[in-house]
């Protein structure tokens, strides 16, 4: 029993009512939102310290005892993800600061992020699998309100896709746990994972595992990504960060959770799929990106790519390619954050997303330009940047199993042609942006990138950090991918003496 | 245009009591029987909202001048600073607990934690429910005119 | 009983399929409700239908009917009320700004 596990839940929800009461003061709101932030990452590398030397923590809601109560686990994967979590939100926090906008912050911005960030924290946390569902809600009906937050034309167009297509899968995930109880009976996730190996993955359960593919996929954009690029180019810049960095990746992490902890007993069906579903991604993805000539449409769309590329390492499914699939997971959280920051910060500049319309940025804005770069390289792969490490690993990994199902060699290929069309579409950005004529002189500019560039370069120093202190951040990360790997740790935590 | 529901407006005001008075009945049986917090401030709302379609938005808003979001947030507040509760005394997150008191008037008493869980519960599902009826019809009044 | 059940689901699937696919946006938030409550049915389904009496409350049942089921279905149905009721005002507002409401007409960008 810990009660420190609910806390990354409980901080931002608690400082969300307070800003709903307290809803004219804009500066408290603001002071509440960094503080609830930074409270919640300090309590994450806590929570992380604490699993690293003890192992999981649990907490029984209520004092239930596990498969009969609701209960909330925080092995390695969720603790990482809660630690970047807290870092990416409380930078983008910073960044809506001096971008937002009065009216936005007016109408609860500030709340409806945190509410977004309870449904983040509480998907990484809850060990129950309708619990998850619900996070999974609280999450969307938040990004729902933020999408649509502003109301112009083009946001009410994509929101109203948007929902469709979340209310249409979120009753999928319904009937795809209905299912599972039928045939189970019961919803805790170490308890489904007992179960199911006791009664081996049939064929009705591998059916099951589909269902829930088919459900997660449409959350992280996993091949069904069609709604992806539209959504995320509609709201201002530091929203679709938010979604970029958190929203496509809880869907991943709940397919890593489905697929390592639950239906990992015929991985020569669901992983194979997951495999050639990783494999599509990467490449419709970047044949989008590449196409695209709006910045907004070519951030999105490297969105999808990197969330192939995750899937594939957890396709491969070794235990390198999962630490891969994590680190780079990790990596990309950021990076995307990071991207979409700066990426509003251009268009902050240019008044509009489109290539045509900037050029030569590079003279009155160095250091923006810099950064730009650097996370272009970080995102293709380039040491001793951040993502560096996990493409090696998932490639290396990918390889080798290429000897045992040649099918492998070509996700790993895949893998590494992705990388050139991120390189690519990236590049176009910032060749189009910040070389060439400077079209806008300093007074011509649309915004000021005042208050902008702090959290971009903060966002750099971790991705550097990331890259270059891989040595020290590797144990964490391989510790996550053993208790992923070996469900009876998870199951031996959550359940305890009761099996 | 204003329409003349004599008769609903008299059977309102008799029913909104017996509505209120049921809405407080389910919400204290909810501890041991079907009921609850959720139940009970449905029930309420849903008096509310037969005032609603009686008289008009205009003097609903006279009557409840207050933000029915901020009752629901301080309705959530409530439930999750209860559930808080047991941190201090080293228990797991919304244990609740129960002791039987003797009170003045009703005898020996059951009194529950859960019942202020409870409380923020019907609070919530009040404010977020008369929020929403609040905001569909005062826009529909402003439409038809 | 669990027979007819899964046919109304089924049923209720298909409606909410037909409705999804017309083009009024109003018919589509529909299609979406009766698709949700399909699957509450499923749930309560799934869950075993008259199996005994409801747990908990009496001591003169020996069986009993599995709770978790309404649980979850209570729990979904206010997921599910909350967000049909953001839909709808979503599409009203959208109406009010897009001037239509037929699906045709609301697709593509400013890109295109």
């Amino acid at each position: 029993m810990n009660n420190f596990v609910v806390l990354p839940l409980l901080i931002p929800l608690l400082a969300g009512l307070f800003m709903i009461i307290f809803r004219k003061n804009t500066i408290l709101q603001r002071w509440l939102s960094v503080i609830s932030f930074v409270l919640t990452t300090l309590v994450a590398l806590y929570l992380l310290r604490q699993v690293f030397n003890q192992g999981i923590q649990i907490v029984n809601l209520g004092g239930w005892q596990a498969p009969f109560g609701i209960v909330f686990v925080v092995d390695m994967l969720s603790a990482l993800l809660l630690v970047t979590t807290g870092i990416v939100s409380t930078l983008c926090v910073l960044y809506a600061f001096n971008s937002i906008g009065k009216e936005r912050e007016g109408f609860y911005f500030y709340p409806l992020l945190q509410f977004l960030i309870v449904g983040v924290n509480g998907s990484f946390l809850t060990g129950d699998i309708f619990n998850l569902f619900v996070c999974f809600e609280v999450m969307l009906l938040s990004s729902y309100v933020l999408l649509s937050l502003g109301g112009t034309k083009l946001q009410l167009k994509e929101t109203i896709k948007y929902v469709l297509i979340n209310t249409l899968s979120s009753t999928l995930f319904v009937v795809a746990i209905a299912y599972l109880y039928a045939v189970v009976g019961t919803l805790n996730m170490a308890h489904l994972s007992v179960r199911v190996a006791e009664a081996g993955q049939t064929g009705f359960l591998t059916v099951v595992a589909i269902f829930f593919l088919i459900v997660f996929s449409l959350k992280a954009a996993l091949f069904l990504y069609f709604w992806l690029p539209g959504a995320y180019s509609a709201p201002p810049p530091v929203i679709a960060a938010i979604f970029g960095a958190l929203l496509t990746k809880v869907g991943i992490y709940a397919l890593f959770r489905m697929f390592t902890l639950i239906f990992y007993h015929q991985p020569e069906i669901t992983h194979i799929l997951l495999g050639i579903l990783a494999a599509l991604t990467m490449v419709l993805g970047g044949l989008g990106a590449i196409a695209q000539k709006d910045i907004r449409y070519i951030l999105s769309y490297n969105v999808i790519i990197g969330v192939g590329f995750i899937i594939s390492g957890l396709a491969i499914f070794t235990p390198k390619a999962v630490i891969g699939a994590v680190y780079y997971l990790i990596h990309d959280m950021a990076m995307k954050a990071l991207l979409f920051l700066l990426g509003g910060a251009i268009m902050t500049i240019v008044g509009s997303g489109k290539l045509k319309e900037m050029g030569g940025l590079i003279r009155n804005h160095p250091l923006l330009g810099w950064m730009f770069l650097i996370a272009t390289l970080s995102l293709a792969g380039i040491p001793p940047l951040s993502g560096f490490v996990g493409k090696v690993l998932i490639i290396e990994e990918g390889l080798a199993k290429g000897g045992t199902n040649a099918s492998f060699y070509w996700l790993a290929a895949l893998g590494l042609f992705s990388s050139f069309l991120v390189l690519y579409s990236l590049l176009k950005i910032f060749i189009n942006g910040f070389w060439g004529e400077t079209l806008l002189s300093e007074d011509m500019e649309k915004g000021s990138t005042k208050g902008l560039l702090l959290p971009c370069a903060l966002l750099v120093a971790i991705g550097i950090f990331l890259g270059v202190g891989a040595e020290w951040i590797y144990p964490y990360i391989e510790q996550a991918a053993t208790s992923m790997l070996n469900p009876n740790i998870y199951i031996e935590a959550v359940l305890g003496e009761v099996i | 245009m204003k329409v003349n529901n004599v008769i609903l407006q008299t059977v309102t005001k008799v029913a909104t009591y017996i509505i209120l008075t049921f809405a407080i009945y389910l919400f204290l049986a909810g501890h041991h029987n079907p009921g609850g917090g959720f139940i009970g401030g449905l029930v309420i709302a849903s008096a509310v909202a037969l005032l609603v379609l009686v008289y008009d938005v205009k003097t609903l808003k006279a009557v409840f001048p207050f933000d029915f979001k901020i009752l629901a947030a301080v309705g959530v507040l409530i439930a999750v600073v209860t559930g808080m509760g047991s941190f201090v005394f080293g228990k797991p997150f919304l244990s609740q607990s129960f002791g039987y008191f003797n009170l003045p008037i009703f005898g020996e008493t059951e009194l529950a934690t859960a019942v202020i869980f409870d409380v923020g519960v019907a609070l919530a599902v009040l404010g977020t429910a008369l929020s929403i009826i609040f905001t569909i019809s005062e826009d529909i009044s402003l439409w038809k005119h | 009983m669990e027979t007819l059940m899964s046919i109304i689901v089924g049923i209720l699937f298909a409606i909410g399929m037909y409705l999804i696919l017309s083009k009024s946006l109003l018919r589509i938030i529909l299609g979406t409700s009766v698709i949700a409550h399909g699957s509450h049915l499923l749930i309560i389904t799934m869950g075993g239908l008259k199996t005994g009496g409801p747990a908990l409350l009496g001591k003169h049942f020996t069986t009993f009917v599995d709770p978790i089921p309404q649980a979850l279905i209570l729990t979904s149905i206010v997921i599910n009320f909350a967000i049909t009721a953001f839909l709808l005002v979503l599409a009203y507002r959208s109406y009010q700004v897009v001037g239509t409401e037929n699906m045709e007409r609301l697709r593509g960008n400013d890109n295109e």
